[in-house]
């Protein structure tokens, strides 16, 4: 059985499973970490959503030999130790926001949030009603009107 | 019944709270302090505390009969929940409800903080495991957990802090009525102070002793109508919550199931099991009813043993049928209406309505950990009905029910699914079929084609009007069968709802209950007829009221043209109630009513009155060409709702910010009702198959402007909350868009009729593959 190293939130990890097997499954059936939620495994519900090297993507639809050695993969419960701080100011936006119902999807909200503010910062722009009608992550509980005031909330503060 | 459950005396005015009832608590014998109330139905005290006994439980004798696992509810303790203080200062509660999203974890630890006088932060409350001694006391649905916990959680934490304050007396030497508590410590005249960690072995009990409370008043509130975050918040950001799927039950292994083409098709052989069984990860495969069972090291390679497998199916309850002749099925069994089509003078509105199988599946898929032993089973799973999950477990392996433990775990989302428990049903079976523990869940898109379904249904309504009145107002609700057998959380009941007639018989009283004209429109009849048991149904979020609603509201605009109203005007000159007519106003005021809008845009108003509540909600809607057609990737766009004000009124809101997250959840879900969100029957099975087929409410369909306010306290005592949103919302976008394009739709979601806006994924093998492409869609 093939091995697979990456560094996971800051740590290096190896893994012995075969080489398709998708990354979610790897995080949280072989590596124990929870945080990236199933919602679809098919690239819709963004559930999962995690960084890779800082961005955002979706650790169902990448086959764990996808990664190499140094590939950084940041799970929510890595985002914080990014920003150096007990929380990641978004996180805290979250809870100053009071997003959440049931939680299953945020997560992943906060993964994506987090990324969207850093591609509109790094194009030197900010995020616009435009920005939010593109986030693809579903909240059946919906949440949405509370997410979009969290956003802008956590990018005044990151 | 016992003395205690007598309706109350006028009463002797005590000496500190005059005419103010008392209730019956408990200090139960334990190491720390535990103060215990009855649920269901709270026990008044009697006049004087000497007089208590120990109360029996309200339910008839017959039901314990017939259950042999009651054998413990003879105990006096039975029926109570329990409110610790524990040695560290910390009040801990198990709530015996499933927390799905709600907030009703927080709103009990409210209710706890108010009368102990305990901060929130050092209250825990965790979910009680099945405790088939409450009988229909663990059934979390019908927005009822507050209305039903409101007084046995405060009365169990007044008895617990009467004790802190006994033993904090003998400690400080200072009698009790010179005592003052503040967040946890209690100070004596002296200045001296002890806090509640110190005391809590002191003033435990050492057998059971009933205590009479009073509770505090509302003036007195610091807690209970004050806005709270979520006590779950930071776990959730943190990616700590854990959720049934994320629990490390020893050995539980990833399972799936391989699900027939059509609905509830069955296993007739499997060409390929040895091969299956040697693939990559896996350990078992095993045919059960519901189809054929693999269990893996991940997920991933259950996913691909799933599409491996070779399976003949036989055929399912629906086959070859699909929306239409659903439809016709419906037609046929209306019940007819009772006034002429035309009578001599009156103006007569008729309007038909068809509402189409929608979805209540959860983000969190029917999932569930079972490990079943010989002779024994332990089951973890968001369930809203655990007594019935723990005694149909029972039944389905030949157990006792007291050798099965049922776990109820923290729900990402219900809307009506966790309801059922399927999922813990079907793990408990392939647990004993693999002889291995499970982490059993279903894939997204057996979600949609084999998940429960709100019913397809319609509505007929007819409506008479003469010299600016309605003399009659009729409406004939034909359903497919909801399934009601989670009965009311128990499983007596539970069988009873499974019988032929029982099941419509049980169907027509829900109806009969949550659907009340708010409206004095004459000689009114509102009734329902249910038929076609095949299909896997389920109340989704407020059951029947959005559809009901929706079909009423929209012909209450017509009567408002027949008569020369608008329809703010229509619903003022008609509404039964002052609480609903309040809410009326409020939003036409706080949404500007009335005001000019360009043509293609137009306002929509509707209100809903149900759990004891009223709730009103103005929607603005774009109809326009451009809104309609903007292009997003595999998305649905269409209609967009601009705005929505919402004013809800529940009597008391025990934590306004969670109602606001409720109504604001419910508006999200009327407007995928009324515009966006069905499923398609097409020859025995659903199309959907995944989020971007099935459309609930995205960001891009979301209100960029949303107001919802909490009407102050009217009633004093709290309504219920989470479905209650959803009516007046679907209601109002589809007032609004029959006002923007000018016609009434029939049928809804309005876009059910139009092109499929997706490819839908093949039915052999049942579920997808992953993609592999993630790193190219990097962001
Ligand atoms: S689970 Fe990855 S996008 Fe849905
Ligand atoms: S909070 Fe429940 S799915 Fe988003």
């Amino acid at each position: 059985m093939p091995t697979h190293s990456f560094i996971l939130n800051g740590e290096r990890v190896s893994v012995d499973i075969e080489d398709d097997v998708r990354l979610l499954w790897v995080l949280r059936d072989v590596l124990g970490v929870t945080g990236p939620k199933y919602g679809c495994g098919l690239r819709v519900c963004m559930a999962c959503t995690s960084h890779l090297n800082g961005k955002a993507f979706n650790p169902c639809s990448v086959p764990v030999s996808a990664l190499g050695e140094s590939d950084e993969v940041t799970t929510i419960e890595g985002l914080a130790a990014t920003s150096g701080q007990d929380l990641h100011p978004m996180q805290e936006a979250w809870i100053d926001t009071d997003v959440a119902q049931c939680g299953y999807c945020q997560p992943g909200q906060i993964m994506t949030a987090v990324a969207k503010v850093e591609q509109a910062r790094a194009e030197g722009r900010s995020l616009t009603d435009a920005d939010f009608d593109e986030i693809r992550n579903i909240c059946r509980c919906g949440t949405y009107h509370r997410i979009r005031e969290a956003i802008a909330a956590g990018a005044a503060k990151m | 019944m016992t003395q205690y459950s007598r309706p109350p005396r006028p009463e002797e005015p005590g000496p500190q709270h005059p005419g103010r009832r008392r209730f019956l608590g408990y200090v139960l014998a334990a190491p720390t302090l535990v103060a215990a109330a009855q649920i269901g139905g709270t026990a008044l005290a009697p006049q004087t505390a000497r007089a208590a006994g120990l109360p029996t439980l309200p339910q008839p004798s017959e039901l314990y009969d017939l259950n042999d696992l009651l054998t413990d509810a003879a105990l006096p303790t039975s029926g109570l929940i329990t409110v610790t203080v524990n040695a560290d200062g910390t009040a801990s509660f198990a709530l015996p409800r499933a927390e799905v999203g709600q907030g009703i974890t927080t709103s009990s630890a409210m209710l706890i903080a108010e009368e102990l006088d305990l901060p929130l932060d050092k209250i825990t409350v965790t979910l009680a495991d099945a405790r088939p001694e409450l009988l229909f006391n663990q059934l979390t649905g019908g927005s009822n957990t507050t209305i039903s916990t409101y007084t046995p959680i405060r009365v169990a934490a007044s008895v617990a802090r009467g004790r802190l304050l006994r033993a904090a007396s003998q400690v400080l030497g200072d009698a009790v009525d010179t005592l003052t508590v503040e967040a946890g410590v209690i100070t004596g005249s002296g200045g001296r102070s002890v806090g509640y960690g110190e005391l809590a072995v002191r003033a435990a009990g050492a057998g059971v002793e009933p205590v009479a409370v009073t509770l505090k008043p509302a003036s007195r509130f610091t807690v209970i109508g004050t806005p709270q975050g979520r006590i779950d918040a930071r776990d959730i950001v943190t990616g700590r919550k854990q959720f049934a799927m994320d629990l490390a039950v020893p050995d539980a292994l990833p399972t799936m199931v391989c699900r027939p083409p059509t609905i509830n098709g069955t296993v007739k052989a499997v060409a390929n099991t040895a091969a299956v069984a040697a693939m990559p990860g896996v350990t078992d495969v095993a045919v059960v009813s519901t189809g054929v069972a693999v269990r893996a090291r991940t997920f991933g390679q259950c996913v691909d043993a799933v599409r491996a497998l070779e399976v003949t199916w036989g055929p399912g309850t629906e086959d070859g049928r699909s929306d239409a002749d659903v439809l016709k099925e419906l037609r046929a069994a209306e019940i007819p209406l009772l006034v002429p089509a035309v009578p001599l003078l009156a103006k007569t509105i008729d309007a038909d309505f068809t509402f189409w199988f929608a979805s209540n599946s959860a983000l969190e898929p029917n999932c569930a950990v079972a490990d079943v032993r010989s002779g024994s089973a332990e089951v973890w799973a968001g369930l809203k009905s655990p007594i019935v999950a723990q005694e149909a477990i029972a039944a389905e392996l030949g157990l006792p029910v007291a050798s099965v433990t049922v776990h109820v775990t923290q729900s990402g989302g219900s809307f009506g699914r966790k309801l059922f428990p399927d999922a813990a049903v079907e793990a408990a079976v392939v647990s004993r079929a693999m002889g291995k523990p499970v982490k059993l869940m279903w894939h997204r898109t057996d979600e949609f084609r084999q998940g429960r379904t709100h019913p397809m249904s319609t509505a007929r309504v007819r409506a008479t009007v003469l010299l600016g009145q309605v003399l009659t107002y009729e409406q004939r609700h034909t359903s497919v069968s909801t399934d009601f057998s989670h009965g009311l959380g128990e499983i007596i009941t539970a069988l009873a709802a499974k019988l032929p007639v029982g099941d419509l018989t049980f169907s027509e009283t829900v109806f009969e209950l949550t659907q009340q004209s708010p409206y004095d429109f004459g000689v009114t009849t509102q009734l329902l007829n249910e038929v076609d048991t095949g299909f896997n149904t389920g109340s989704m979020r407020n059951i029947y009221s959005p559809n009901v609603r929706t079909a009423q509201e929209l012909v209450v605009d017509r009567i408002g043209e027949a008569l020369g109203k608008d329809p703010y005007q229509v619903r003022d000159a008609f509404l039964k109630d002052d609480r609903t007519r309040a809410v009326l106003e409020k939003v036409a005021l706080d949404g500007s009513w009335g005001r000019a809008m360009e043509p293609g845009t137009a306002q929509g108003i509707a209100i809903h009155t149900e759990y004891h509540g009223a709730v009103a909600v103005l929607t603005e809607i774009d109809c326009r060409p451009a809104t309609t057609g903007r292009q997003i990737t595999d998305a649905c766009t269409g209609p967009r709702v601009t705005k929505v004000v919402c004013a809800v009124d529940v009597g008391l809101a025990v934590n306004p910010t969670g109602l606001r997250a409720q109504m604001m959840g419910g508006i999200m879900d009327g407007i995928a009702m009324a515009l966006t969100s069905s499923l398609h029957l097409t020859d025995g099975y659903f199309q959907e198959g995944s989020w971007d087929d099935y459309f609930y409410t995205r960001q891009w369909n979301t209100p960029p402007e949303l107001d919802i306010t909490v009407m102050p306290p009217t009633t004093g005592v709290p309504g219920g909350a989470g479905e209650f949103g959803v009516a007046a919302a679907m209601a109002s976008a589809a007032c609004a868009y029959t006002r923007a394009t000018g016609s009434m739709p029939t049928a809804f979601p309005v876009n059910h009729d139009g092109p499929l806006g997706f490819t839908p994924l093949p039915t052999v093998p049942p579920i997808p593959q992953s993609p592999t492409d993630g790193l190219d869609h990097v962001s």
